[in-house]
């Protein structure tokens, strides 16, 4: 298969896609708690480190089937990142902004070291969760490209995924509570909304997409570690940086463009297989250079 | 309200005999320290320089940077290239070598200044697009730019040697050498920080707006804050290499989490006050060093307990979120530890003790 | 052909004049146009008041002459300089300082501090020294290498010595010496006010624009100010130009007013004029008040 080749091109596509809407699910969570608290949480990527090691444990030790564990391990992670909030943000709500950066830093850092000490540095392997692979190595043909059928259900899952998420923001109560806080939490909170409620709400809901991008991501990349959710988590914000923060439409063109450009510039110019890392932050400098507010994101003029 | 007490005079009396007295001190700790004392008093001194310098930054400029662990790895990389003799290097690196890199070679003090000079040269050019971000922005973009320069380090073989780095460096760092880099790094810095430079610097940390509209130019003046303190993480970097003995890019060594060591170092200490910083570095290499029995099997009130490895960063990572949140200002808030405040406490003392 | 000549001269005498001439500035946001038009300057060693109501684009004046707002059409003249495309510290450097609607002191700083910061600039802006020497006006600093003197303490004692002293006189002229050594924050309100207006003039500045420094002030600390405006101007030989709410503060010291409503000039004149101005009283009461 030629590197020009329409199906090398559709296999790729099919990558990037998959990838950036593992970017994407990540991605929401920064937003949504940036879009309210103007806070990076730094934590979330290792909060989807956690909720892929709660799967891994869920099938392994209590042996249960790949979909509850997948269940159980979103819910674990939803209620640690309610709980991380709670313990480690919440107190810090009106001290400097860079306070309460560094105590997220601080709690990445010690979600990492957790999983050091309790789960082990060695890496495992993910593919001890099913019990049966065979589907994980079907592979489908279209227009002459080969994709694995994983692929398309990580694609499927995310996109069913997404509008369960739009349905919750934009139609339920919660949802609105959640977006009006996101303009004004003083008046919010007059309007007799419980304002710790609500932002405890979307600690969790942020933290239930991440683990369940991790666990997709481990199916397909099976290694578990506990540095796993540096990077993904990293790059993730800067997804939501791209697309415009605050904005979850946003936060999914974000991750689809750090997932094209990953990917093809990978698949097309394999020398620099080993810069992959480094691209996605030459894209944010780039873009908070070109346009600060994002793709999607609107204009803020500082008051003086 | 409190005017001045000392005279000018007094107090570089005091820092003089104080500075002999230090110099006393180690003389004797060098004599008499066992290697493994020896070896994390140096430490102390390189986490200090560190420390130091991105409390300039962090805490004095408040530029939010996150990069100083890439300033650090290409002090260390320009520094062990140089120090390196062009048979080792021609040994070590198996998958061929530059020619110009092969050859360069200089001492060790050059070497320590070419590294710095190298990172401050970094710092200038990736300033220019890192200071034009703000707050968070600018702290995920300085992160990423020491992620880069990580990456390269492990990509580009034929200069860095790659995932297998450089080794058998010279253990050059002796207690002088630390000890005097660090005793020139917190004379320069604060001698800046105590200058109409200083105080701009602490203006635009207060307030940007009101800064620039004083007739400050703030980009300008963060850009010197960022390249001062790369110099300096570039003269640690060299040290910690000719200390390590060895170094290479892996993500635990050279990555983000040395950053975020010299993080805990300063929000410790009290970010912003330059001594709190070298207490900061202090505490920080001590504990770090003592944690190491959690790694190792003891006995806790009688029980065997097995060494679990990772616990001492565990424990670290504790202390740091307890910190946040309890205890934000650190030791020193944003107070140095200078002859008028040791005579204010002192002669407070005094009154106290005359009252009671 | 002899009128545009004519006209054109005129001009040149206004810009004269005027120390610092808005030249039909217009600044838009967006669909949103705060300011209008502006065409009008202050002269110098007058006291200038701009009025109108809450929007009206007042503090968006202020920020495009500082240089924080880049403006969308028009020119701004300062001291026969174009300022237009200068930055904040430029400006600065060039004589004109400022006060903050809610106050900007940096809080972590003591009052001595404070003052010394105003003073930095006069250290470290080769650029806007440029600027001066390009226009045939002296610049403020000769000498360079500041930092390093700065690092080194190699002539740079003296320099640091000289800038002690002119701030402390200068907080004593205000009437802040009693509390030199106290952090801003730990001041009361009025003295922070002070502070702010002691920072501003430590620039040493030929026009000085005061965002509503009598804003939160009770009357008699109103009246205090206004004693205290007036005696600025004399004493420091300083134009004024400030933007106030209290319309006793703005009739009382003011020599000129400028009324401004929706971002548009609406009145100008003396402070009777403006008391007497149809216009203004209704931007300020609403046309119902006319027929009354």
């Amino acid at each position: 298969m030629g590197i020009s080749s329409g199906s090398f091109f559709l296999q790729n596509l099919f990558n990037a896609i998959m990838l950036g809407g593992l970017y994407a699910l990540i991605a929401v969570g920064y937003t949504m708690v940036y879009g309210i608290l103007r806070l990076i949480n730094f934590a979330h990527g290792d909060i989807m480190m956690m909720g892929v090691y709660f799967a891994f444990y869920a099938a392994t030790i209590l042996s249960l089937s790949s979909i509850p564990a997948a269940i159980v391990a979103v819910l674990g992670a939803a209620g640690l990142g309610f709980l991380i909030d709670r313990i480690a943000y919440k107190p810090l709500r009106n001290a400097p902004r860079i306070s309460a950066l560094i105590t997220a830093i601080a709690m990445s850092f010690f979600l990492e070291s957790f999983a050091v000490v309790v789960f082990g540095a060695v890496p495992k392997s993910f593919l001890s969760v099913f019990k049966d692979r065979s589907i994980l190595n079907k592979v489908l043909t279209v227009g002459g490209a080969k994709i694995p059928l994983l692929t398309f259900l990580v694609i499927i899952l995310t996109a069913a995924i997404f509008a369960v998420l739009f349905w919750i923001v934009y139609r339920t109560k919660i949802g609105m509570a959640m977006r009006a806080i996101s303009m004004d939490i003083p008046t919010t909170s007059l309007m007799g909304i419980n304002v710790d409620m609500v932002i405890g709400f979307t600690f969790a809901l942020g933290s239930a997409l991440a683990a369940a991008s991790g666990i997709m991501w481990a199916m397909r990349y099976p290694n578990v570690f506990p540095y796993m959710g540096f990077m993904p988590g990293l790059k993730a914000f800067i997804a939501a940086v791209v697309g415009g923060i605050g904005s979850i439409p946003g936060a999914i063109v974000g991750g689809l463009v750090l997932g094209a450009v990953e990917i093809f510039a990978v698949s097309y110019f394999p020398d620099l297989s080993g810069y992959r890392d480094a691209f996605s932050f030459i894209i944010l400098i780039a873009i908070l250079l070109i346009k600060p507010s994002g793709i999607l994101g609107k204009k803020a003029i500082e008051k003086v | 309200m409190m005017e001045k007490k000392l005279k000018t005079s007094t107090k570089v009396w005091l820092t003089i005999i104080f500075i002999l007295i230090m110099g006393f001190l180690l003389w004797i700790a060098n004599r008499t320290f066992d290697d493994y004392k020896l070896r994390v008093l140096r430490l102390i001194a390189i986490y200090g320089i560190m420390a130091v310098s991105l409390n300039l930054i962090n805490g004095i400029t408040g530029v939010f940077s996150l990069g100083h662990a890439g300033f650090i790895l290409i002090g260390a990389y320009t520094a062990a290239l140089l120090t390196l003799t062009p048979e080792q290097k021609a040994m070590s690196f198996l998958f061929g070598i530059q020619p110009w890199i092969e050859k360069i070679h200089a001492d060790f003090f050059t070497a320590t200044i070419a590294g710095g000079v190298m990172a401050a040269l970094f710092a200038f050019l990736i300033g220019w697009p890192v200071l034009k971000l703000r707050g968070d922005y600018l702290a995920i973009a300085s992160l990423g730019f020491a992620e880069v320069v990580r990456i390269w380090a492990n990509n580009a073989l034929t200069i860095t040697n790659g995932p297998l780095g450089l080794k058998a460096l010279q253990e050059y760092s002796n207690i002088w050498w630390v000890y005097g880099w660090l005793l020139f790094t917190v004379v320069f810095i604060s001698s800046l920080v105590y200058s109409s430079y200083g105080r701009a610097l602490k203006a635009i940390r207060e307030d940007e707006i009101a800064a620039r509209s004083m007739g400050i130019n703030v980009f300008k003046h963060q850009l010197l804050a960022f390249v001062v303190g790369a110099f300096f993480a570039g003269v640690s970097g060299s040290l910690y290499a000719h200390w390590l003995t060895t170094i290479d890019p892996r993500i635990t060594t050279m990555g983000p989490m040395f950053t975020f060591y010299i993080l805990i170092m300063i929000v410790l200490g009290g970010l912003g006050s330059i001594s709190g910083s070298l207490i900061g570095a202090a505490i920080f290499a001590i504990l770090f060093e003592w944690l190491r029995n959690l790694e190792q099997p003891f006995t806790f009130f009688g029980i065997q307990v097995p060494g679990i490895p990772g616990m001492r960063i565990l424990v670290i990572s504790v202390l740091f979120i307890l910190v946040m949140i309890f205890w934000q200002r650190g030791i020193m808030g944003r107070e140095e530890l200078t002859w008028e405040n040791l005579y204010k406490w002192f002669s407070r003392l005094k009154r106290e003790g005359e009252k009671s | 052909m002899t009128e545009t000549v004519k006209s054109l001269q005129e001009e040149v005498k206004a810009g004269e004049e005027f120390l610092l001439k808005l030249d039909h500035v217009t600044m838009q946001f967006g669909g949103l146009i705060a300011v209008n038009d502006f065409d009008n300057g202050v002269k110098k060693l007058e006291l200038l008041g701009l009025i109108g109501p809450n929007g009206a684009g007042k503090t968006t004046v202020f920020n495009v002459v500082t240089g924080i707002y880049y403006p969308t059409k028009g020119r701004i003249i300062f001291d026969e300089i174009d300022i237009t495309p200068l930055k904040p510290h430029q400006i600065t450097h060039l004589g004109i300082a400022r006060t903050f609607q809610n106050i900007r002191l940096f809080y972590n700083l003591t009052v001595l501090e404070n003052v010394l910061v105003a003073q930095h600039h006069e250290l470290s802006n080769p650029d806007a020294d440029r600027i001066l020497k390009k226009h045939g006006k002296p610049p403020k600093n000769f000498e360079k290498f500041w930092f390093w003197r700065a690092v080194s303490k190699l002539g740079y004692l003296k320099k640091e010595k000289k800038m002690i002293e002119t701030a402390k006189e200068l907080i004593e002229r205000v009437g802040l010496s009693h509390v030199m050594h106290e952090k801003a924050s730990a001041l009361p309100y009025g003295e922070q006010r002070k502070l702010e207006i002691a920072r501003a003039l430590a620039t040493k500045p030929k026009l000085l624009l005061l965002d509503e420094p009598a804003a939160g002030m009770n009357p008699k600390e109103s009246e205090d100010l206004m004693e205290f405006i007036k005696r600025l101007k004399n004493e420091f030989k300083v134009t004024i130009f400030l933007i106030e709410h209290d319309m006793k503060v703005v009739m009382g010291i003011c020599e000129r007013i400028i009324v401004m409503d929706y971002g548009k000039i609406i009145a100008e004149g003396t402070p009777e004029q403006i008391q007497n101005n149809p216009k203004v009283i209704e931007a300020y009461l609403g046309k119902e008040w006319k027929n009354v």
